[in-house]
């Protein structure tokens, strides 16, 4: 009797359990993070059979070798031009596809997150550029911040409440883009990348008239799919000169967004080349008091002076509300000059040559000093620059080349005709 | 400048890379004081700054330099002090070039960028690692075709949140070292007196990033952020931008003169930045 009772009380408890396991697929939370990330792939077995993690740092430098050789045999060794004044729409398709779960918690929910990462790398890389932001739910597609400068208005709107459902539909997100876009200035750049979760597109019309007429509008129109390639966002692409890409998962999803940051190259019949009239404002007085004209309050010492009209705004760079004119500063400008003067990709040093030459100068990064030598004085895998012959280590040749854009050795020669400046 | 979330940063352990300028047109006399920053903890690492090159004079982090015994302090500065000598010679063999006229600018660039490929290193080190900031004791006056590379290793600086400090000790003002300073949130001070040099570095550079929230440090001002015009080199308030290459002019061209972009038409893919029309500007203060 007592073990029947016992054996009732725990089935209750036991079926309780049960339904939880069932919601769950009859896995426990940690079992549940096995099966779900696969942590097996990241061993590897090596020659004599025993386990040890991938190496990730040189498979991470082996994709990032990759990535440059893509860029730059589009490069090639001319200078290429880039679109350097952009504006670019983000349309967000937040039909019910959206709301999977195979992105945790929600695609809608990572791909919010991506974009307001995205929203503040590109105005790093891109201070004289702006972002518009338009959402495509129920198959109507509606703006949700226009083109602006500042990344806080667009990141206060994604943090909201964006909820979804309905179908999606391309050709009315590129029929609101295309007049939005028909407004701005000539010289700038025209772009719209589209964030596509569903895998149909319930349209109006005929899209391909709507591609035809982004394509005469010089729309450059770039596509990330969440779920799978469809074929009309790769024809989208072709015939505008964008880019498709299809994300595998949360991770490779962001790294796809983010190439999206640095300028892409320009087709130059694209845009018009003017001259654009431009202020650069001295900082306000220590002390002095006025009321600036972005916020419409009283504001001590800090701020700029419009030099046109003498209104006072808070942040660079921005357009003067009471003139009209594009106020930046000279770092804003030269933020861009290293589009424009990009440095040559390092060549991979072959190990024999590094063998041969025993010198000090060899056997360390020139950067940061690091032992290139591998464990038992062989040779590791190190890079050099074309130009200066000088060797850095993998991880130097990442950093010069993503974030410094410089190369500190061409940099620490003295060039002999000074007018032919240090390019890299 | 307040560190980081994402990094772990020991409060008291912190990391100073000087830049050391030894232009030999400039200096006449050699400065020992920064050797008393150091102490079992800190690191100090000097890069010099010469004429025909930079290099790394000291690490204090690396096992060659660490002494033991009652001999620190003298064995310190005469290890530094020998290699800054061996490299002079060096800088010195490897071009024989005078300037003419003024005095010749320094490769700034160059060991600012070594010091930041450092930093990254040091970055890499582990999960705990010393607050890293850089010094530098410039005396020659700026370079302009320095400009693009001294800015990208400005913002390189400024995304991995790296102070850079810095003491001008030459006539003029430095307007790379004033906006290196102003963009990076470090110090930037002239000294009036440079019989008291060691008293400024120490009082205002020695203090780590933490203690600058409760001491007074010399304030930006006159950090003039104006940029001046590639055909005169004027400062101007307002100009001109060409949409393509963001060369900036005082009136309106034609044609833009650095990558030859002809105003008003769509242009060609022919035309293309070429480095002899290719004028660095610098910003004046």
């Amino acid at each position: 009797m007592k073990n029947s009772e016992r054996s009732r009380l725990n089935g209750e408890a036991e079926e309780e359990d049960d339904e939880e396991e069932n919601l769950n697929g009859g896995l426990e939370a940690w079992e549940r993070s096995y099966a779900d990330d696969r942590s097996w792939e990241a061993l590897q077995e090596d020659e004599s059979g025993f386990l040890r993690p991938i190496d990730n740092s040189a498979i991470y430098h082996a994709q990032y070798r990759r990535r440059l050789r893509g860029r730059s045999l589009t490069a090639a060794t001319a200078r290429i031009q880039k679109g350097l004044i952009r504006y670019l729409y983000i349309v967000i398709d937040l039909s019910r596809a959206a709301a999977e779960m195979d992105f945790r918690p929600s695609r809608m929910a990572v791909v919010a997150k991506q974009v307001e990462a995205f929203v503040r790398e590109f105005f790093y890389q891109n201070p004289l550029s702006q972002i518009g932001l338009v959402t495509v739910k129920d198959g109507v597609a509606n703006c949700l911040t226009d083109l602006g400068g500042s990344p806080e208005s667009h990141i206060k709107a994604l943090m909201g409440k964006l909820g979804c459902s309905g179908d999606s539909s391309i050709q009315n997100a590129l029929d609101l883009v295309h007049g939005l876009l028909n407004q701005i200035p000539s010289y700038g750049h025209r772009e719209v990348l589209i964030l596509y979760s569903a895998l149909s597109t319930c349209d109006p019309g005929d899209i391909m008239e709507t591609i035809q007429k982004c394509k005469e509008s010089k729309i450059r129109c770039s596509v990330i799919g969440l779920s799978a390639e469809m074929f009309i966002c790769k024809h989208l692409c072709q015939e505008t000169g964008g880019t498709y890409s299809v994300a595998l998962d949360e991770s490779h999803s962001k790294e796809l967004i983010l190439e999206h940051a640095p300028p892409p190259p320009a087709i130059a019949e694209f845009a018009i080349a003017s001259l654009i009239k431009m202020g650069f404002p001295q900082r306000a007085g220590e002390g002095s008091i006025s009321i600036c004209s972005c916020h419409k309050e009283v504001k001590v010492g800090v701020g700029y002076t419009c030099p046109r009209c003498k209104a006072r705004v808070c942040e660079l760079p921005t357009e003067c509300r009471i003139c009209g004119l594009q106020l930046v500063s000279s770092p804003h400008l030269a933020r861009s000059y290293h589009h424009l003067f990009p440095i040559a990709p390092f060549d991979e040093a072959t190990p024999s040559r590094l063998n041969d030459l025993h010198n000090i100068s060899r056997s360390t990064c020139f950067g940061c000093q690091q032992s290139l030598l591998a464990s038992g004085n062989k040779a590791g895998l190190c890079v050099a620059c074309p130009k200066c012959k000088k060797h850095f280590c993998l991880e130097c040749d990442i950093y010069i080349h993503e974030s410094l854009h410089n190369c500190p050795g061409c940099e620490s020669l003295r060039q002999s005709n000074p007018v032919v400046a240090n390019e890299g | 400048m307040a560190s980081a979330p994402s990094k772990l940063y020991s409060d008291d352990v912190s990391l100073v890379v000087v830049l050391l300028d030894t232009n030999p047109f400039f200096w006449s006399s050699s400065s020992l004081s920064f050797s008393q920053f150091l102490t079992h903890l800190n690191q100090v690492v000097v890069i010099a700054t010469g004429y025909n090159s930079c290099d790394y004079v000291y690490d204090s982090s690396s096992t060659g330099n660490q002494s033991v015994g009652n001999g620190r302090m003298p064995s310190l500065c005469a290890t530094l002090l020998q290699n800054l000598e061996e490299f002079m010679n060096k800088d010195e063999q490897l071009g024989k070039q005078e300037p003419e006229g003024r005095i010749a600018c320094s490769l700034l660039s160059g060991s600012l960028s070594m010091a930041l490929c450092y930093i990254q290193r040091v970055f890499r080190s582990g999960l705990l690692h010393p607050q890293p900031r850089i010094l530098c004791l410039q005396g020659s006056p700026d370079g302009p075709e320095q400009y693009v590379a001294i800015m990208n290793a400005i913002f390189s600086a400024q995304r991995s949140m790296v102070p850079i400090d810095s003491c001008y000790l030459g006539a003029q003002n430095s307007a790379f070292l004033q906006q290196a300073s102003y963009i990076t949130g470090g110090v930037h001070h002239k000294p009036q007196q440079l019989d008291g040099l060691f008293q400024y570095l120490l009082t205002i550079f020695g203090t780590d990033l933490h203690s600058r929230n409760f001491l007074q440090l010399p304030k930006p001002v006159g950090v003039d952020f104006r940029a001046s015009c590639f055909c005169h080199k004027n400062t101007i308030d307002m100009g001109y931008i060409c949409s393509v290459c963001l060369s900036i002019y005082c009136k309106h061209l034609k044609k833009c003169s650095t990558c030859g972009s002809v105003f008003g038409q769509a242009q060609t893919q022919s035309d293309e930045p070429s480095a002899t029309n290719r004028k660095r500007k610098t910003t004046d203060a």
